[in-house]
């Protein structure tokens, strides 16, 4: 399987100037790597930092140490290192992100909202109105609610909206934070499904799920962040 | 889209000197068609000393200022003629100040606003500038039986609008705002973010947007730029700068939004 991700020697800390300069130490040393059709767990109990390295990976949080490559348009970028502009194109084309807070501007109706990154990549307006129709369909949001801002929604639904959006583009790497926290067992079927799908593209996968049985019906690997945690382990 | 990678601004160490007091010091950047440049900092931090001096408002005491001009190439602002730079500054670049009444003429009609941008670059057809200007005014939601009211008559939030259309109608390539939602309320803002960001693509337009409202930041900028005591203290990604800022001065910037 062809290498996608490549995380080498990765070391994170925080300096919280406003709480008197202490330097919070979290990783060190993080060793990882994604291929095309993987789906690898990030696991370690609550608070071990499991969201903050995939934030890491997404290039929102810095790097204090190592390099995070990625495999983008035939070409290995670091994107610790990457100007802003590159990390950008990255996330157009090669990163996709399901974060757990969906941060759109008020009033833009839910089926722009998941449309949008089909539109960045240059796909016309009506083909990915089209897709995001039906990706809203089988996450099973009600018709009625598409042209209404999703900020006035349930947490349930703005999750799917969420996962509608990440889901619309077929990203060769996707990284899951919690897709399926708070769904019921049929749209985490829905989910689930999408995932598979995206995985048989050849999409590389990392995520973090909440529950045990979305990790064994989706997943290809695990990976264990705690072994990688410095600091205060009282 | 060509030259996509070819900064259309570049500015190069710029200070602006007021005597002895600092407006804003050894400021660097570029900017690229269709980026969108967010300074924040508090009030006083030399955002709007920048941007004055970055769109040829008010010559900076040393440094450079370099635009990739249509015709010319690449010019430095400051050292072109009067009316070089003026023309410039009338159609490839556009300026959105806080207060509508500062970009709009208040004693003319909302067409004739836009239609002026219009005639200061030659257009002479009374019919095409006046479908022009209404067009525009679609495009920014203003209906078009307003075309011919006073835009004393508008609220603030389509006042604001009507001086993004008066400012695009010539389609510049670079926009500077100056704290463009800042007086307005804010459902207006949402209606106002969402225009901006949309015109914004459709455009390809290049913004340079001076703010002290970090969400604004972060929903419309690819970059940030922070500044205190008019130094550029922490530039970079948006989203990286507000997540997981490094300076103590954006840590202490970041730390004190309200939570939602």
């Amino acid at each position: 399987m062809s290498e996608m991700l490549h995380a080498k020697n990765v070391a994170k800390s925080f300096t919280l100037h406003t709480q008197g300069s202490v330097t919070i130490p979290v990783f060190e040393g993080i060793e990882f790597m994604l291929s095309a059709g993987d789906c690898i767990a990030l696991t370690g109990e609550s608070g071990s930092g499991k969201s903050t390295f995939m934030r890491m990976l997404y290039a929102n949080y810095t790097c204090s140490q190592g390099s995070i490559k990625v495999f983008h348009d035939g070409d290995w970028l670091d994107i610790t290192t990457a100007s802003p502009h590159s990390i950008l194109e990255i996330r157009k084309r090669t990163l996709g992100y399901v974060s757990q807070f969906l941060r759109v501007i008020p009033r833009v109706p839910t089926l722009d909202i998941v449309a949008e990154p089909l539109v960045a990549l240059g796909t016309d307006r009506k083909a990915a109105t089209e897709k995001a129709r039906d990706l809203l369909t089988r996450l099973r949001i009600p018709e009625r609610l598409w042209q209404l801002s999703p900020l006035t929604f349930s947490g349930g639904e703005q999750q799917r909206v969420n996962i509608a959006r990440g889901f619309i583009a077929d990203y060769p790497i996707m990284l899951l934070d919690e897709p399926t926290a708070s769904l019921d067992a049929q749209n985490r079927a829905t989910v689930l499904a999408l995932i598979e799908e995206a995985k048989s593209r050849g999409a590389a996968i990392a995520g973090i799920f909440h529950d045990h049985e979305t990790r064994d019906a989706v997943c290809t690997g695990s990976f264990d962040v705690t072994s990688f945690k410095v600091g205060t382990n009282d | 889209m060509t030259q996509m990678n070819e900064p259309l601004l570049r500015v190069d160490n710029l200070t602006m000197m007021y005597g002895d007091r600092v407006g804003c010091k050894d400021v660097s950047f570029e900017l690229r068609p269709g980026e969108v440049l967010g300074i924040v900092g508090e009030s006083g931090s030399g955002k709007s000393t920048l941007l004055r001096s970055i769109s040829a408002q008010q010559e900076p005491t040393k440094g450079v200022v370099e635009y990739q001009t249509r015709i010319d190439g690449v010019r430095d602002v400051y050292q072109m003629s009067e009316a070089q730079r003026r023309l410039l500054m009338r159609t490839d670049w556009a300026f959105v100040h806080q207060n509508p009444r500062d970009g709009l003429r208040m004693n003319v009609s909302a067409g004739a606003n836009i239609g002026e941008r219009l005639m200061a670059i030659g257009d002479r057809h009374y019919g095409n500038i006046r479908s022009n200007a209404d067009s525009w005014l679609g495009k920014v939601e203003i209906a078009s039986e307003r075309l011919d009211d006073l835009p004393s008559t508008f609220s603030g939030g389509m006042q604001q609008r009507l001086q993004i259309a008066r400012n695009l109608v010539t389609s510049p390539r670079l926009v500077f705002m100056d704290e463009p939602t800042g007086g307005l309320d804010v459902s207006v803002q949402a209606r106002l973010l969402d225009l901006l960001r949309g015109l914004v693509h459709d455009l390809n337009l290049a913004v340079i947007i001076v703010t002290h409202d970090l969400a604004v930041a972060r929903l419309l900028s690819h970059r940030l730029m922070v500044m205190q005591q008019g130094k550029v203290i922490e530039h970079g990604l948006t989203d990286q700068v507000l997540d997981d800022p490094q300076h103590p001065y954006t840590q202490l910037l970041v730390s004190s939004i309200l939570q939602n």
